[in-house]
């Protein structure tokens, strides 16, 4: 276990050892470890890392560092600049985990229920990678499908994300009234100054999804210099298209099965109310 | 008769029954110095794992143990060769092996046991044992175990009981039909089992471990071993918390095995995965039912069909399937019954003793029957379950006639008539915990409040012939008493209870419990509130005769009887006040001891048709259930639970409260999220994010709106047992509350998103 001061000291100590594992808020990689589905051959320790435990401002986005735990992303300066990434903070998990896990943990362990990741995807963001060959970006949704994987020795550093100073929501279903985790979840962000709406559905895939076509078309109903709501039958409309986008129907007169069913109407009351939530 | 707890005085410190007297390790257990088993150390400790199987259904074809057997630190391998005794054992029927020789019968079945100098080292070697198995077909649906091959030497009917009670002929004016489902709960218990065996010089082994029945532990250890009984103790450390058979012996043969070979002392902690496969869970059940009434929503005739999946091995699944069929009618009057009930072997994980085993499942199922029979006469579901209700006097349908109070009719109108909670209409936003929880996806419009009841009872101590006995010594020196007595305190509170008898019993401050070890004479398992019964009274019978013994020399001195005398504060009066001394001067420096037993009165099995005086006491409850439901999300939230219960005497109030509050929480658990689910015999996701219990956030408001205090003359201190009744009640009258919010069906427990979604 090392314990690096500084992102430098953080790679090289990587790179001196591949076989080691970075380890933040460890409440993923520790769970592992304690089931004994990991024993690795030795930690680097990023909790000392004090350049990637706060926020910074760069030309319109906030470069967040990937040492932010959830708890500190939950409170209401972070929630007055990415609103729905302190709604996914304040709701993903007991406030043991929320003080220990962080932003960049979320990301690489990748969990299909991690609560930031569709925020992130909603919002494009892209990802600052340090490595032993220098600095790199890349976008989240690259990494989360896989498209890009870390290289040895590399380290997520940083989250970038635009700042779009307008209405975010992040809502979850989960079984139960306290802290578990999403049975599915949506995020909804509205970009006036691209006149957009962007969407994604957390929990339900892989990864999170982006339901294109239906963000498009309720932008074009939106009136972006006016009062921003729509009709509920917008709403609705919406919500099932999402639904009917991240979940299609089967192949053939097959029926979706009755808990798949439950699942695409749970997508639709989410989406629905989460951009009407964002609209009002 | 009754009390009304939201009136009385916060109760203050006191001393003897009927106060509020903590409990002695609670300092220690908030603390964390209250030492577990997961916490013991011996010199020379080695450190075991099992082997356990992947599969649900299997043969095995070889077990090489050479290459675990020769890793650096490994001390002892050992499968079912190496087993000295009994191969098999079963806490009421020897069915289940140590290790599994040539079948394996559910996923987690024990095939290995290694043991090693670090527990590293044990899990990698106990993963180095090569087993070579022959994957068969896994039989799951206990309804299709009926025309399986036999899973077992004993067969696949672990028992049935046609139960018939009157006329089949009879018919009703309006019926009402049903299918139910209950799934399988997990007691999930506060640590996971733990255990340290260390053998003795005499070639025996002493076992600690928080065992909720040490003499019967010891006494299948003890067969397996190949050991006199004597040569093998079970120390019972401290319970983190048990609603169930606690520590299965399934751990505790195989860690003393190893130590007997190796010579050292072994530990085993089990991780909470092991002890998801390893334990016993509540028999998941498939129940039909056929409800006959008159018009006037009277009871006629209730047919039903009990299927009880016991999974591999019987356990305790026969007096489960007496509980489920003996109160498959509910707290209710039944002229005529049939009803028909099977515990099935299948390959799915183990069922066996959890609390209010049996009583729960028909619950759920015969108070579904009850809402759907009011619906179909269109009456209040409260007036028609009134107009039913059992009382002293009645006939179970089991031919038993109620004894003991029953005071079901005064415990109904109580939650009935409790003013329900109010909507937070004026700044829902703020002041209403929506379903999803704070900052969740609830809003106000998508819900819809409902309000639903059940009633329900339960047993009380061991069924149909059980001999239910407990031993306790009380000794008395320099004004401190101690109590000996082998009965395990689970956290039902047990140990404070036999505090406080000594207490009024001798007028003795302080009073200590020993530790529980099988050197002492048994006083059976802490299951069915025994031990508030039989253990308690047997305590008190010791506590009376060290009173006669202490006032015999001053009676006989004064010429009275010891009836006439006192004690009171540490002083010892007589009737007319006329006579005082010091308990201390009257004990003139003397040790009193004396060992007394407590034997209620003896029950009989249930016969070929299911008739039989079978139980000595029932408890009984009422529950109002409060729920939110959000109507899209099919996010439930259970908003209240009024509680009236039919409690005999209260004892102590505190602990009394507390132990109802629990039994609620577990309720709602098992109506909302406890389920261990299986696909095809493996257990999916055996870790406490898979098995969902309920948080603080999930736990409702629990009022206890009523406590009947009418003592049932039959048991000690007219006090019955509290922890179940409300475990049994809590599902049913949750399902019935989301059945009136949502006017869906709900015939599956726990409840499903899905069943409470209204489709608009």
């Amino acid at each position: 276990m090392t314990l690096p001061a500084s992102l430098d000291e953080a790679v090289a100590a990587l790179t001196a050892m591949p076989a080691a594992v970075p380890v933040a808020g460890g409440t993923d990689l520790m769970a592992a470890v304690n089931r004994g589905q990991l024993r690795p051959a030795g930690l680097v320790g990023l909790g000392r890392i004090n350049e990637i435990r706060g926020w910074q401002y760069q030309d319109g986005h906030a470069l967040l560092g990937a040492g932010l735990t959830h708890a500190r992303m939950g409170r209401p300066d972070f929630a007055a600049l990415i609103p729905a990434l302190a709604a996914a903070s304040r709701v993903a998990g007991p406030p043991q985990i929320r003080n220990a896990g962080t932003l960049g943990g979320n990301v690489v362990s990748a969990a299909p229920t991690g609560d930031s990741l569709p925020v992130l995807a909603a919002l494009e963001a892209e990802l600052v990678v340090v490595g032993p060959l220098g600095t790199r970006e890349l976008p989240v949704g690259h990494l989360l499908a896989g498209r890009d994987m870390l290289a040895p020795g590399e380290l997520v550093a940083f989250v970038r994300v635009p700042l779009l100073h307008a209405p975010q929501v992040f809502l979850k279903a989960t079984g139960r009234t306290g802290p578990a985790r999403a049975t599915a979840s949506v995020a909804v962000v509205l970009d006036p100054a691209r006149r957009g709406v962007r969407c994604a559905v957390g929990a339900i895939a892989p990864m999170p999804l982006r339901p294109l076509e239906a963000e498009q078309w309720i932008a074009s109903l939106v009136d972006w210099d006016a009062e921003r709501g729509l009709a509920p039958e917008a709403l609705t409309a919406f919500g099932e298209y999402v639904a009917a986008a991240c979940i299609p129907d089967p192949e053939g007169d097959e029926p979706l099965p009755p808990a798949v069913l439950h699942l695409r109407r749970t997508v639709a009351a989410l989406s629905r109310r989460a951009l009407g939530r964002a609209l009002s | 008769m009754s009390s009304d707890p939201t009136t009385t005085e916060p109760e203050g410190l006191g001393l003897g029954l009927g106060v509020s007297l903590p409990q002695a390790d609670a300092r220690a257990k908030t603390e964390g110095t209250f030492p577990y088993a997961s916490d013991l150390w011996a010199e020379g400790l080695l450190w075991a794992a099992i082997l356990r199987s992947p599969h649900p259904h299997a043969r095995i074809v070889s077990i090489d143990t050479s290459a675990a057997a020769e890793m650096p630190g490994v001390r002892a391998v050992v499968t079912h060769a190496d087993v000295p005794g009994a191969a098999t054992y079963g806490r009421r029927v020897a069915d289940r092996p140590v290790f599994a020789s040539d079948l394996v019968r559910h996923h987690g079945e024990a095939i290995a046991a290694v043991a090693a100098d670090h527990p590293d080292t044990a899990r990698l070697a106990a993963a180095a044992i090569a087993v070579e198995y022959e994957v068969l077909e896994p039989v799951t649906d206990p309804e299709k175990a009926f025309a399986a091959e036999p899973l077992h030497p004993d067969g696949n009917l672990i028992r049935h009981i046609p139960l018939s009670f009157g006329d089949p002929e009879v018919t009703g004016e309006v019926v009402v039909e049903g299918l139910y489902r209950i799934g399988r709960q997990d007691t999930a218990p506060i640590g996971a089992e733990a255990a340290l065996a260390v053998p003795r010089p005499d070639g025996g082994v002493e076992i600690y471990t928080a065992s909720t029945d040490p003499h019967t532990d010891r006494d299948l250890a003890a067969a397996c071993f190949g050991l006199p009984p004597e040569q093998v103790k079970v120390v019972v450390t401290g319970v983190p918390g048990a609603t169930g058979d606690r520590e299965d012996p399934g751990f505790q043969i195989p860690l003393g095995l190893l130590a007997l070979r190796t010579g050292c002392p072994v530990k085993l902690a089990a991780t909470r995965e092991e002890s998801f496969l390893g334990h016993a869970h509540r028999h998941p059940t498939l129940l039909r039912y056929r409800h006959h009434a008159d018009a006037e929503g009277r009871l006629v005739k209730v047919e039903a069909q009990i299927l009880l999946d016991a999974g591999a091995y019987a356990d305790s699944s026969s007096e489960s399937l007496a509980a489920a069929v003996s109160f498959a009618c509910g707290p209710y009057v039944v002229p005529h019954a049939f009803v028909e009930g099977w515990a099935m072997r299948t390959n799915n994980p183990p069922s066996g003793h959890v609390r209010g085993e049996g009583a729960m499942q028909v619950c759920a199922a015969y108070e579904a029957q009850m809402d759907k029979l009011a619906g179909k006469l269109g009456l209040d579901p409260a007036e028609l379950r009134m107009r039913n209700v059992l009382a002293t006097g009645d006939i179970l349908p089991t031919g038993q006639t109620v004894t003991c109070p029953a005071p079901v009719a005064e415990l109904l109108a109580a939650v009935r008539d409790f003013p329900l909670p109010s909507l937070p209409m004026e700044s829902p936003e703020d002041d209403w915990l929506l379903p999803g929880g704070p900052d969740g996806a609830g809003e106000p419009g998508a819900v819809r409040r409902g309000v639903g009841y059940a009633i329900g009872m339960v047993h009380m101590l061991g069924a149909e012939g059980t001999d239910e006995v407990s031993t306790a010594t009380v000794r008395v020196q320099d004004g401190v008493a101690t109590v000996i007595c082998a009965a395990v305190d689970t956290g039902s509170g047990f140990s404070t209870l036999a505090r406080q008898i000594v207490q009024d019993t001798l007028g003795v401050d302080e009073v200590h419990v020993a530790p529980v070890d099988t050197d002492q004479p048994p006083a059976g398992p802490a299951t069915h509130g025994r031990h508030t019964w039989v253990s308690g009274g047997a305590v008190e019978r010791a506590a009376k005769m060290v009173r006669t013994q202490l006032l015999q020399p001053l009676a006989h001195k004064f010429g009275m009887s010891t009836e006439l005398l006192q004690i009171t504060d540490g002083k010892i009066t007589s009737y007319d006040g006329v006579l005082s001394t010091t308990v201390a001067e009257a004990m003139e420096g003397k040790e009193l001891w004396a060992t007394a037993q407590c034997r209620p009165h003896p029950t009989e099995p249930l016969d070929d048709s299911g008739q039989g005086d079978a139980f000595v006491g029932l408890a009984f409850c009422a529950i109002r259930a409060v729920v939110d439901v959000d109507v899209e999300l099919g996010a439930i939230r259970v908003v209240e639970m009024a509680v009236a219960q039919d409690v005999g005497r209260i004892l102590n109030p505190a602990q009394l409260t507390t132990r109802i509050e629990a039994g609620v929480t577990q309720g709602v658990g098992a109506a909302l999220t406890e389920n261990l689910r299986t696909s095809r015999g493996l257990v999916r996701r055996p870790d406490l994010t898979g098995y969902a219990l309920p948080t603080s956030l999930d736990a409702p408001d629990i009022r206890i709106v009523k406590l009947v205090e009418e003592r049932d003359v039959v048991a000690p201190f007219g006090a019955k047992p509290v922890s179940a009744v409300p475990v049994v009640t809590s599902p049913a009258a949750v399902a019935s509350a989301v059945r009136a919010a949502t006017g869906r069906p709900v015939n599956r427990l726990p409840i499903r998103p899905q069943a409470a979604v209204v489709v608009a």
